[in-house]
């Protein structure tokens, strides 16, 4: 069963069978009903924790004590900007996107600077940042919730070809990262300063560079997710960002990609952004409050991490 | 003296003992008893069987079939039998002190004021091996130099850790340490032998094997070829015994001149200089600022920020595990990872003509592997060593540096790599060549000795020699003394 022993060693598996398994749990109470909504629904909401934690996944290949907390606010950022800017007013899409991405970029380089320049572990550095990013969005927020453009929000909450758009936008965004990691120059020079930054520094690779474009890149992605979120839920809100700080590294860890470095695993961001959504919905649907949510929420995914360090430790 | 133990009852003995992994025989039917007062020399190529025999005599290994037990001790764990290891690719936790790291080993050590104790036991043994070392028992381990790290390990190897070494296996003790350092582990191991303890002691390094083993065990393909005393070898009949082709004489190719090499290319802050062309060798004591030298002119010839298609210096790691191997990469991506610019169009990697490099020089340096796809770990130390060399050679770098490459590589391969370091500095690359091997360094076109973090001597032509090259390392030192 050649098949059957190429599928079980794929890391990525585990994530797909975790979520296959939440929606079978809700089917089983609904017996059936509502399968086409919940997959929907799963697809949209599972859409941003995929793209975040695409970023977060780059960062945290690059190696131990490698993570970016600046997610929530950069979204929460990039989402009151660019909504700001266009005002609400018609065809300014394209210039709020641009506006983002802008943020996105400065947010990363702001990020890098502190790490490179101040010699700051990154987990400091980027909590830190934060707290920046938040005040910038706070000040020009001020309290006014500005809806998106009528264009961009129905884009946002619509769909093609039956899939929600914001899922082929991170589909196609998978994919870009997907090629990045396993067919660019870039990609093998990530994944080697991951596993040891001293030995690939010494094989010639350009170390700094290759943080420096991470850091942003994760940054841009959260800038993206802001962006489309705040369209999707009809506008910024200064918590938009709150929840994606942890579920951007749960989805990573669930994901398959080693915690350690110097590898990574994209569809298993993909499995395991469903499977968050879908853990959430069954406990739902099982009329669990939301204490007794949140707590459940926690020990599975202590669980599943658990399951997958032990797995790959035998493997 | 030594007669006095030779017919005592075997600290270890081993019946038929084999060792399978797979479909490979890594240790096939090896019979063998080591009495006190032995000292085994255990010779063999990289992927012989050494390895394999010595896990299995400490414990570290179940062997497939046949037996080992330890008649003297009557235990039946090699630890409580008083077997100790000391390895070669260095086991000590980094971020403790010396004396926390005995304690890893020697669980009896306990209660308040355990501290006191191992530090006492450490510097006893210390002492004892490398009288005037130097090393403190609180130093934590990172801060100490691989040489240094390497006379921690083997004190410990011989630290007494509540019950006495009776077998201590010593691989590649040496390979670290400079000559001096090693005169004086050798005379420890001789006084412990005499003292009714037994060594297994595995070295690439002729000379060390005749000078300390009792007996000579040559292993190759999983078997023993020959175990006879020491005084019926000849170092011809050893190295033929180990199935080599025979070591060509490499004094043959007539020392080049001067006027052989091209402009100077290279001149560092240090003082080193180098001519297009030319092997530059580093030498002196370990540890006195010829690795640093090195590591300095690397970075500060090449950036972090930018990496053209055609960077012109690369580095030879010889600490593989901190400076050179990516280990969970394969063994085509650890080769390829310098010159994928060359090749690649639009940032995106030829995966076609990264399969053919790899082939390539999986043939021209011959690695021992049947799927350059296998993980780099899957390969013995000395065959990881020749792809950071293949991984070097392969770019178009004019300036190849060289950081005492050759640790734990086997003779035959060192022969290999020495040919090819002389057929690509004769097409104008330069070479800066560290090694704690004087053999090695007396190949090179000029050298520049260290001592103290500084150059104390430039020598060219005939000056190379292991006198000189001794001389200038310890001059100073004589002189104040």
């Amino acid at each position: 069963m050649p098949i059957v022993k190429f599928i079980l060693s794929r890391t990525w598996i585990w994530s797909w069978v975790a979520a296959a398994g939440a929606f079978m749990m809700v089917m089983a109470l609904t017996q059936g009903r509502g399968a086409s909504e919940l997959a929907y629904a799963a697809l949209s909401f599972g859409a941003f924790a995929a793209i975040v934690g695409l970023g977060q996944m780059l960062v945290i290949t690059l190696g131990p004590g490698n993570v970016d907390l600046s997610i929530p606010a950069t979204m929460t950022l990039a989402g009151t900007l660019a909504l700001k800017t266009m005002g609400s007013d018609p065809n300014t899409a394209i210039l709020g996107f641009t506006v983002a991405i802008g943020v996105g970029i400065l947010a990363g380089m702001m990020n890098f600077a502190l790490i490179y320049l101040l010699r700051l572990p990154p987990i400091i550095a980027t909590l830190a940042a934060s707290l920046i990013f938040q005040s910038i969005a706070i000040w020009s927020n001020r309290g006014l919730r500005i809806k998106p453009p009528e264009g961009l929000a129905d884009f946002a909450t619509g769909r093609t070809f039956g899939l929600p758009n914001v899922a082929l936008v991170g589909l196609g965004l998978s994919i870009l990262v997907w090629i990045v990691l396993e067919r660019t120059v870039f990609g093998r020079w990530l994944l080697a300063a991951g596993q040891n930054l001293r030995a690939a520094r010494l094989a010639g690779i350009p170390v700094e560079f290759v943080r420096a474009t991470t850091y942003i890149t994760v940054a841009v992605f959260a800038s993206i997710a802001g962006f489309f979120l705040s369209s999707f839920s009809g506008g910024a809100a200064l918590n938009m960002g709150q929840e994606y700080l942890l579920t951007s590294i749960a989805v990573v860890v669930i994901g398959g990609t080693s915690i350690a470095g110097g590898m990574s695993n994209v569809p298993g961001v993909w499995g395991a952004s469903l499977f968050m959504f879908l853990v959430v919905s069954m406990l739902n649907s099982y009329g669990l409050g939301a204490g007794v949510r949140m707590m459940l929420t926690g020990t599975i995914i202590i669980g599943i991490v658990i399951a997958a360090s032990t797995r790959r430790t035998r493997a | 003296m030594q007669s006095a133990f030779q017919n005592g009852t075997p600290i270890v003995a081993l019946n038929h003992a084999e060792k399978h992994f797979g479909a490979v025989r890594a240790l096939d039917g090896v019979s063998l008893s080591i009495a006190p007062g032995e000292c085994i020399g255990l010779v063999g190529h990289n992927g012989a069987g050494k390895s394999t025999l010595v896990n299995l005599i400490n414990g570290g290994l179940a062997p497939t079939g046949g037996s080992v037990t330890f008649p003297a001790s009557g235990e039946s764990r090699a630890l409580s039998a008083g077997v100790r290891s000391v390895f070669q690719e260095l086991s000590l936790c980094p971020n403790l002190s010396v004396a926390e790291n005995l304690r890893i080993s020697h669980s009896d050590l306990k209660g308040a004021g355990w501290r006191k104790k191992a530090r006492a036991e450490i510097i006893q043994s210390l002492d004892a091996v490398f009288p005037d070392h130097g090393i403190g028992a609180d130093t934590s381990v990172d801060r100490l130099t691989i040489a240094e790290r390497q006379m921690v390990e083997i004190a410990i190897g011989f630290a007494p850790r509540g019950r006495d070494a009776r077998l201590v296996i010593l691989d590649e003790p040496t390979s670290s340490l400079d000559a001096g350092i090693a005169q004086q582990l050798l005379a420890h191991i001789r006084q412990f032998c005499a003292d009714g303890g037994a060594v297994i002691f595995i070295s690439h390094m002729m000379g060390e094997i005749f000078d300390v083993a009792s007996n000579i065990i040559v292993m190759k393909d999983g078997k023993i070829v020959a175990n006879k005393p020491t005084s019926q070898f000849s170092r011809a009949s050893l190295v033929e015994a180990m199935g080599h082709v025979g070591v060509k004489n490499s004094k043959a190719a007539v020392r080049r001149q001067a006027s052989d090499f091209g402009e100077e290319v290279l001149k560092s802050k240090d003082g080193l200089t180098a001519r297009r062309g030319e092997i530059i060798g580093l030498a002196g004591l370990a540890g006195h600022g010829q690795a640093e030298a090195l590591a300095r002119l690397y970075f500060s010839n090449t950036s972090s920020w930018r990496m053209g298609k055609a960077s012109n210096m690369v580095f030879v790691a010889g600490d593989r595990g901190r400076d050179g191997v990516l280990p969970l990469w394969s063994i085509l991506r650890n080769m390829t990872v310098s010159i994928l610019p060359q090749t690649a169009r639009r940032g995106l990697v030829d995966r076609d003509a990264e399969k053919r490099t790899a082939a390539d020089w999986k043939t021209r340096i011959g690695i021992r592997t049947d799927d350059v796809d296998n993980p780099i770990l899957s390969l013995s130390g000395g065959n990881q060593q020749k792809v950071l060399f293949a991984r070097a050679l392969a770019s178009h770098a004019s300036i190849i540096i060289m950081d005492d490459p050759m640790r734990g590589v086997d003779v035959g391969t060192k022969q290999d790599v020495y040919d090819m370091i002389q057929t690509e500095a004769a097409t104008g690359r330069t070479f800066l060549w560290y090694s704690t091997e004087t053999e090695e360094v007396c190949q090179c076109d000029r050298v520049f000795v260290f001592r103290d973090g500084k150059i104390s001597a430039e020598l060219t032509g005939d000056d190379i020699t292991e006198d000189r090259i001794l001389e200038a390392s310890f001059e100073m030192q004589e002189a104040s003394a």
